[in-house]
C-alpha cells in the first residue's frame, strides 16, 4: 500500500519533537535548524501547523534538477535527493511550489523529506497525532469521518 | 555528549566575549542549569555584594539534557543574587531559548561588570558579539523581540530579554523568552537592566549529541510513555493546564485571598479552568484559544488565550485583540484572589502586560494586594496612587497598575519595589505576605502545613517551585499526607527539595515529577551523558545543590530568623474551610528539618554535612 503522511494541524502544541526525531535520523544530531520537517507558530492566533514535502506525483523539483539528482523510490514514492549526484545549484529549490526543499550551507547539498524509507520518524515522535503515516488513497478518511459524524441521517432514521 | 562542553563568558564592562571550557569537575558534582551555574556563582562573586551593581554576575544557563528530545527538555535558567531578595536566584523558564543556546554549542553564558550603554548580545555558532541596543531600550519584550528578528532578518532567531520595568529596576522583573515564558522570579530582569543589556539573541545550529542514543531513546521512550499514562500530565495538564487547580485549591481553603486575609475566594471559579474554557455570551468563544508546548514537551500544558473584543481593556486596543500566553494557575491566583478581583478577562489582559514589560505576576499581584490592604487602611489614599482606586476587588485597579508598574511609573514605581520594600516605607512590614522579600505564591500554608516549612526555608525566598508539597498533601503524589498536620512535613520537604534540585540541574521541567520519579530521570541522564548517573547519585547531587545554595545565603547575611513566615500566617486563624482556626506551625516543623538536613541549631551546615556532600 501507499503510503503518505498526513498533517492535522489542530492536533499540533508546537513542541517540535517531529523537527527533533528528523534531524536527529538525518544528520545525528538533535537540531531543529536541520530538520526537513518545520512547525510554524503563528502566534497572534494560536495556531501551529507543521509542514513538509507533499511527495508531489509530478514532482517539479525533480523536473527541474539538471543534474537527475532527484529519484522515485519505488517502495515508498519518496523523491528522494541523491547527494552523490546534487550539485546544489538550487533549482529544485525555486521550483517547488511549497518550499520544502532547501539547500544546506553546511554540506553544499539540498534537503528534502524522504519519508526515511518507508518508516517515518515525525510521525512516530508526535506526541499528539498532528502527524501520520496513512493510506495514500485515504488522506481524508478521518476528516470525512468527523464530517460524517455529525450529520443527522442517523437521527432522522431513528425517527 | 550532552553538554556542550563550552561557556561564553561576556565582560559587559570591557564589551568583549570569550569562550572558556565548561569545568567538567564541577559539573560531576553539580550536573548542569540550577546546579552549576550556582556554584560558577558562588566561586565567581562576593555574596554581600548588591545585586544591582556591576559586581553582581548573571548566568544563563542550559542543563545535559536540554536540547534533546527527552520530554521537555528545553528549560534553560537565570542565575544570579536577586534583586528582589539579596538570596540566590535561580530563575527557571520554557519555550524554545535554551535549546537554541544550547545549538549554538555553549551549556552557559556569564555576564559580569555593566555595560557603559545599553547593547544585546547577538550569539549565532560561532559568532558572539555586543551590539547597540539604544533602538530597542524603552522598548517592550514583544517589540524587542520583533525588532531584533527584523533587524538581522532572521525569524528563527530566539530572543530573550527584559522590558521597561527591568530597564527601570522595577524588583520583580523578569527575563521573557519567545514571547510569553518567563524566568519570572526574584527580580532577575532587574539585574539583567542593571547591566545595561536589554536581550540575549541566539541562533543554534552546531546539534546536540547524547553518549549512547540507542539507549537514550529507550530511557526517553519510557519517559513520555509513563507521562502520557499518567493523569496528571497525560489528561489534567494538557487540558486544563495548571489552572486545573484554582477550584482544587478554593476547596481546601488554601487559596490566599486580599493579601491572606481570608483564603477562600468568593469568585475562585469565575478565574478558573472550567471558566477559561467556558463559551462567553458576547462571540460565542471560549478565553481559551488552545494548549500549546515548550521545546520537547509531550505535556503542553502552556495556555494560550484571547480576551473578549468588547471588554473594556482591549475593545479600543487591537494590538491586545491577539491570542497570547494565557493565565497559568500561580498568575491567576496572584492577579485575581490575591487583588480580590474576579474579572477573567482583566487578569487575562493583566497577563498579557507582564509579559509584554517582563513583570512577574506573582509578586506584581500579591505586591498589589498588600497595597489594596494599605488603601483599606486608610495609609494609601488617592492622592498617592495617582486618583485610581486601590480597592480590592476593583479590575481598574489591577490593569492600570500592570500597566504603570510595567513601565515604572506613577505609583506603578511604588509597587516596583515590591512588598518587602513598599510595606516598610509606609511603616507596615507585617504586612508584606512575603519571606526573604520574595511574595508567596498561590498556596495558604495554614491550610497546606507543608508549604509553610517549603517558604520559610526556600534558598531564594518564598517559593512553590523548591518543594512542592502540595503534590503530596492535596494531590496525593507520591502519596497523600494530611495537609493540616505538621507532622512527617521537614521529611516530605527535604526529600522535595533534594529531588527538584536534580530535576532542574537536568535540564528538563518539574512538571514531570507529577509522573516521574528520580528513577525515570535517572536513566535518560546516563544514557546522555558521562557521569554514571543513578538515582542516588542524583539525590546526593540536589542535597549538595540545596546546601550551596544555603552557604551562598548565609555568607549574604542571612540567618535563621530569616527562615520565618509573616506574623499573619503564624498567628492569625484560618477563618474559613478545612484549615478554620489553624495557623501554620511553622515551630514545630522547622528544628526538625534542621536536624535531617545536618545542620545546626542556628540553621548552618555542620562540618560534618559539608565534608559528606564535598561541598
Amino acid at each position: 500500500m501507499m503510503m503518505a503522511l498526513h498533517i492535522d494541524p489542530k492536533k499540533c502544541t508546537g513542541c517540535l519533537q517531529c523537527e527533533l526525531a528528523c534531524s536527529y535520523d538525518n544528520e545525528g544530531v538533535f537540531n531543529p535548524a536541520k530538520s526537513r520537517i518545520k512547525v510554524f507558530n503563528f502566534h497572534d492566533e494560536g495556531r501551529f501547523v507543521p509542514y513538509t514535502c507533499t511527495q508531489c506525483a509530478e514532482a517539479w523539483c525533480q523536473q527541474a534538477c539538471p543534474v537527475d539528482a532527484i529519484s522515485v523510490d519505488a517502495k515508498t514514492g519518496a523523491k528522494v535527493v541523491s547527494d552523490s549526484l546534487c550539485v546544489g545549484c538550487k533549482v529544485c529549490t525555486i521550483a517547488c511550489p511549497f518550499g520544502t526543499v532547501n539547500y544546506n550551507a553546511s554540506t553544499g547539498k539540498v534537503l528534502k523529506c524522504d519519508l526515511c524509507g518507508g518508516d517515518p520518524e515525525c510521525a512516530k515522535a508526535c506526541p499528539t497525532g498532528a502527524i501520520t503515516y496513512v493510506d495514500a488513497n485515504w488522506t481524508g478518511l478521518e476528516k470525512m469521518r468527523a464530517w460524517a459524524a455529525k450529520t443527522d441521517t442517523g437521527a432522522r432514521a431513528a425517527n | 555528549m550532552a553538554w556542550a562542553g563550552k561557556i561564553l563568558r561576556v565582560d559587559l564592562t570591557k564589551g568583549t566575549c570569550k569562550d572558556e571550557p565548561l569545568r567538567m569537575d564541577w559539573a560531576k558534582l553539580y550536573l548542569g542549569q540550577r546546579g552549576l551555574a550556582t556554584k560558577y556563582l558562588a566561586e565567581e562573586i562576593d555574596p554581600k555584594v548588591d545585586p544591582l551593581s556591576p559586581g553582581n554576575k548573571l548566568i544563563m544557563t542550559t542543563g545535559p539534557l536540554t536540547g534533546t528530545n527527552a520530554s521537555t527538555a528545553g528549560r534553560y535558567s537565570v542565575v544570579t543574587k536577586g534583586a528582589l531578595t539579596g538570596a540566590i536566584a535561580c530563575s527557571n523558564s520554557g519555550g524554545f531559548f535554551g535549546n537554541e543556546m544550547k545549538n549554538a554549542g555553549y551549556d552557559m553564558i556569564i555576564f559580569e561588570g555593566r555595560s557603559a550603554k545599553p547593547v544585546y548580545l547577538y550569539l549565532s555558532n560561532d559568532v558572539a558579539k555586543l551590539m547597540d541596543a539604544a533602538e530597542f531600550w524603552g522598548k517592550s519584550v514583544w517589540d524587542t523581540e520583533e525588532g531584533i528578528k527584523a533587524k538581522h532578518q532572521d525569524p528563527l532567531i530566539r530572543v530573550a530579554s527584559i522590558g521597561v520595568s527591568g530597564e527601570k529596576g522595577v524588583r520583580f522583573a523578569c527575563v521573557v523568552n519567545d514571547m510569553h515564558r518567563a524566568a519570572g522570579r526574584s527580580g532577575v530582569g532587574a539585574v539583567m537592566g542593571s547591566k545595561n543589556l536589554k536581550a540575549v539573541a541566539i541562533r543554534g545550529t552546531v546539534g546536540i549529541k547524547v553518549r549512547d542514543f540507542k539507549a537514550f531513546q529507550a530511557a526517553v521512550a519510557k519517559g513520555k510513555k509513563v507521562l502520557a499514562d499518567n493523569a496528571v500530565t497525560g489528561q489534567g495538564l494538557p487540558k486544563y493546564g495548571t489552572q486545573v487547580l484554582m477550584n482544587v485549591i478554593n476547596e481546601v481553603g488554601a487559596l490566599p485571598t486580599r493579601n491572606h486575609r481570608d483564603s477562600q475566594f468568593e469568585d475562585a471559579n469565575n478565574i478558573s479552568a472550567e471558566a477559561m474554557a467556558a463559551k462567553r455570551p458576547t462571540d460565542g468563544k471560549a478565553n481559551l484559544v488552545t494548549n500549546a508546548a515548550c521545546f520537547a514537551c509531550t505535556i503542553a500544558c502552556g495556555r494560550v488565550s484571547q480576551i473578549d473584543r468588547t471588554h473594556y481593556t482591549v475593545a479600543e486596543r487591537p494590538k491586545y485583540q491577539i491570542a497570547s500566553g494565557g493565565l497559568e494557575y500561580e498568575a491567576a491566583w496572584a492577579l485575581g484572589a490575591a487583588t480580590g478581583v474576579g474579572d477573567l478577562d482583566a487578569l487575562t489582559f493583566a497577563n498579557f502586560v507582564c509579559n509584554e514589560q517582563g513583570l512577574d505576576p506573582i509578586s506584581f499581584g500579591a505586591t498589589l494586594g498588600a497595597a489594596m490592604e494599605l488603601y483599606d487602611m486608610g495609609v494609601i489614599t488617592s492622592k498617592d496612587t495617582g486618583g485610581i482606586e486601590l480597592k480590592f476587588g476593583n479590575p481598574k485597579a489591577l490593569t492600570e497598575m500592570a500597566e504603570l508598574t510595567g513601565r515604572g511609573e506613577g505609583f506603578g514605581a511604588v509597587l516596583g519595589m515590591g512588598s518587602k520594600l513598599m510595606c516598610e516605607k509606609y511603616g507596615k512590614p507585617e504586612l508584606a505576605m512575603a519571606v526573604k522579600g520574595q511574595e508567596f505564591p498561590a498556596y495558604d500554608s495554614r491550610g497546606i502545613q507543608g508549604m509553610g516549612l517549603t517558604y520559610a526555608t526556600s534558598n531564594r525566598g518564598a517559593c512553590h517551585l523548591r518543594s512542592y508539597t502540595v503534590a503530596s498533601e492535596i494531590l496525593g503524589i507520591p502519596e497523600k499526607t494530611d495537609p493540616l498536620k505538621a507532622e512527617g512535613k521537614a521529611g516530605l520537604v527535604k526529600a522535595f527539595q533534594d529531588a527538584t534540585a536534580a530535576f532542574d540541574s537536568a535540564g528538563i521541567c518539574i512538571f514531570t515529577s507529577f509522573a516521574w520519579t528520580l528513577d525515570v530521570v535517572a536513566p535518560q541522564l546516563d544514557a546522555a551523558c558521562e557521569g554514571g548517573w543513578t538515582t542516588q547519585k542524583l539525590l546526593e547531587v540536589g542535597e549538595r545543590i540545596w546546601n550551596l545554595e544555603r552557604q551562598f545565603n548565609l555568607k549574604a547575611g542571612f540567618t535563621a530568623k530569616d527562615d520565618t513566615l509573616p506574623p499573619r500566617l503564624l498567628k492569625e486563624a484560618a477563618k474559613s474551610g478545612p484549615a478554620k482556626g489553624l495557623v501554620n506551625q511553622l515551630g514545630q516543623m522547622l528544628p526538625e528539618y534542621y536536624q535531617l538536613r545536618g545542620w545546626t541549631k542556628d540553621g548552618v551546615p555542620s562540618n560534618e554535612t559539608i565534608k559528606r556532600l564535598a561541598l
